[in-house]
């Protein structure tokens, strides 16, 4: 062909080339931790250390008695003096808050993977399920008490039914937005159901699952230490809601302080690692977990 | 205009033997009373490269969808002459689907999604891997299979699609506008790589588009359908000899033939 320039072949533009792989850029790192990252753990603590210090402060200045308000050294003080008996109730707190997770995590799941089995089953069970949520479990943590007899059962069933709802609607919705062509791809497949489970819907409502599990995470720990309040009023528990009831009877404010901080810093910590399990689970393939340049 | 020819009514076929999939009198109706296809009667012989081409609403990927099995037709059959039946009386379709968009699952590298299919059917894992391998390989991903599918171009996440679509070895491929949303020079280049598959694998080929230049440069057949109710309305065949190359693209054969069909599409459009 004597024409020149127009029908060159563009071979460098296959549709294969490399060139449309993301490119990783190595950014300079600090202690391990990659440099953009550090504004981002420092900014807080910045903040968080001013304001404990205007507020050490202004109680100092303003001669404010530890029963009103402690400042964050005397509660420092009280947190380390006080360890003994706070951390085996912090220990007992968590305890009911993990193994209430866990249920929540069982039974919200199977619970959703059942309701997308059989619409009939959703169609009856799900609206007492909701009922479960919408009722102040303040208002049922009482009765529950008196049912269960064990107090630390009843404790469990309180955090279980506030941390569940979460992780079984999130679930449901994740088990029913699986790509419509795929789960035609499967049937043409002649996939059975459980294959479908196994290898589409499961894996596509992970991120929703996973989203659940972090409310939930919270959840659980304020259902614990709700029911635990409710309990603490009848003088038979021994967790840091408890402790708290305890200690403001006797107005030992700085150490309500300390507990609150604990119970503050557990919630935290729940939520960073159920992040981080998410994290580690979606990095490579879901929108939620990747970095843009852009 | 000597080897490249549009004869009407499609006469030889390839192979002269029965026909892979027979459709016969088909037509859908959706809950809604959307009439999606109107009687429609078509036979898709064994290697053949048909496209069924018309404009959007025609009914094209319905038809496509109701031959893959997914979604019965309202009345008339869709039958399998040459395929075993399950017990039920099921046929059992021997074919590979490529939809519009590469619809990979998003959790699953490269090599994962094209394994699927054989996952399903319960080939061994260390099989179904090497089996998946070649099959990368052989639309030119060889070196991808640990990407996932986020990390690969448009072009090559389609690649990978048809990969899982002829991972089996089906009879029959069956695509849905597989190229429609790549730009221009993506979808010259997959045209080329799939008609070679085509004529290495020696599939049946059923291609959905609405682009005349398309179902020209790739069909040995035409099938021209119009819009509400969908309904065929020309059966042609492409004479033009294969291998088709850049050469075929540029050449006036080629251009006369897309005139043909662009007539054949616009009257279709316009009845």
């Amino acid at each position: 062909m004597s024409v020149p320039s127009i029908d060159a072949p563009a071979a460098a533009h296959d549709g294969t080339d490399s060139e449309a792989r993301p490119v990783f850029a190595t950014e300079p790192r600090i202690l391990g931790l990659p440099a953009s990252a550090w504004p981002r753990i420092l900014a807080p603590i910045a903040i968080g250390v001013v304001t404990l210090g205007l507020w050490e402060l202004a109680v100092r200045w303003n001669e404010i008695p530890p029963y009103i308000l402690p400042g964050p050294l005397l509660i420092g003080q009280t947190l380390v003096a006080d360890w003994g008996t706070l951390s085996g109730s912090l220990w007992i707190t968590l305890r009911i808050t993990f193994m209430a997770l866990a249920a929540a995590v069982i039974v919200g799941v199977t619970l959703a993977v059942l309701f997308t089995q059989s619409k009939w089953l959703e169609m009856s069970l799900l609206p007492y399920a909701v009922i479960l949520q919408v009722t102040p479990i303040v208002a049922i943590a009482p009765l529950i008490i008196i049912w269960a007899g064990d107090i630390n059962l009843a404790l469990l069933i309180c955090a279980w039914i506030v941390a569940f709802f979460p992780i079984l609607s999130n679930t449901i919705l994740g088990l029913n937005s699986a790509d419509h062509n795929l789960v035609n791809l499967f049937q043409l497949y002649g996939a059975t159901r459980w294959q479908t489970m196994r290898h589409l819907k499961l894996p596509a409502a992970l991120p929703y699952f996973l989203a659940g599990l972090k409310i939930s995470g919270g959840l659980a720990l304020i259902g614990a230490v709700v029911a635990e309040f409710v309990a603490g009023t009848g003088g038979s528990a021994s967790g840091l809601a408890y402790r708290i009831l305890e200690a403001g009877y006797q107005l030992k404010i700085p150490r309500v302080f300390a507990a609150l901080l604990m119970i503050s810093l557990s919630g935290i910590a729940i939520f960073l690692v159920t992040s981080w399990i998410s994290h580690l689970l979606l990095r490579r393939w879901h929108e939620s977990a990747l970095k843009r340049e852009n | 205009m000597d080897t490249a020819s549009l004869s009407t009514p499609h006469a030889v076929r390839p192979e002269g033997s029965k026909p892979l999939v027979c459709v016969r009198h088909v037509s859908k109706q959706f809950g809604n009373g959307t009439l999606a296809v109107r009687d429609v009667n078509l036979s898709l012989g064994a290697g053949e490269f048909v496209s069924l081409l018309g404009p959007s609403g025609c009914g094209k990927s319905t038809l496509l969808r109701m031959i893959a099995g997914l979604g019965a037709p309202s009345s008339g059959t869709i039958e399998w002459p040459t395929t075993t039946h399950d017990a039920a009386g099921e046929p059992q379709r021997d074919l590979g689907f490529v939809f519009q968009d590469p619809t990979l699952m998003p959790w699953a590298s490269a090599l994962a999604n094209v394994m699927m299919p054989l996952t399903l059917k319960g080939v061994r894992k260390a099989e179904a891997r090497e089996r998946a391998a070649a099959m990368l390989a052989l639309v030119g991903l060889k070196g991808f299979e640990n990407s996932y599918p986020r990390e690969l171009s448009g072009g090559m996440k389609m690649r990978v699609s048809i990969a899982r679509g002829l991972v089996l070895r089906p009879k029959i491929l069956l695509m849905d506008e597989p190229f429609a949303a790549l730009d221009e020079i993506t979808r010259h280049r997959l045209n080329d790589d799939l008609l070679e598959l085509w004529w290495k694998e020696k599939f049946t080929a059923v291609f959905v588009t609405h682009s005349v230049f398309e179902s020209v440069y790739l069909s040995r057949r035409i099938v021209v359908m119009a819009a509400r109710p969908g309904r065929v309305m020309a059966d042609l065949d492409v004479d033009a000899p294969y291998p088709r190359d850049e050469l075929f693209r540029t050449s006036p054969e080629y251009a006369h033939l897309c005139r043909v069909v662009s007539g054949k599409l616009k009257e279709a459009i316009g009845s």
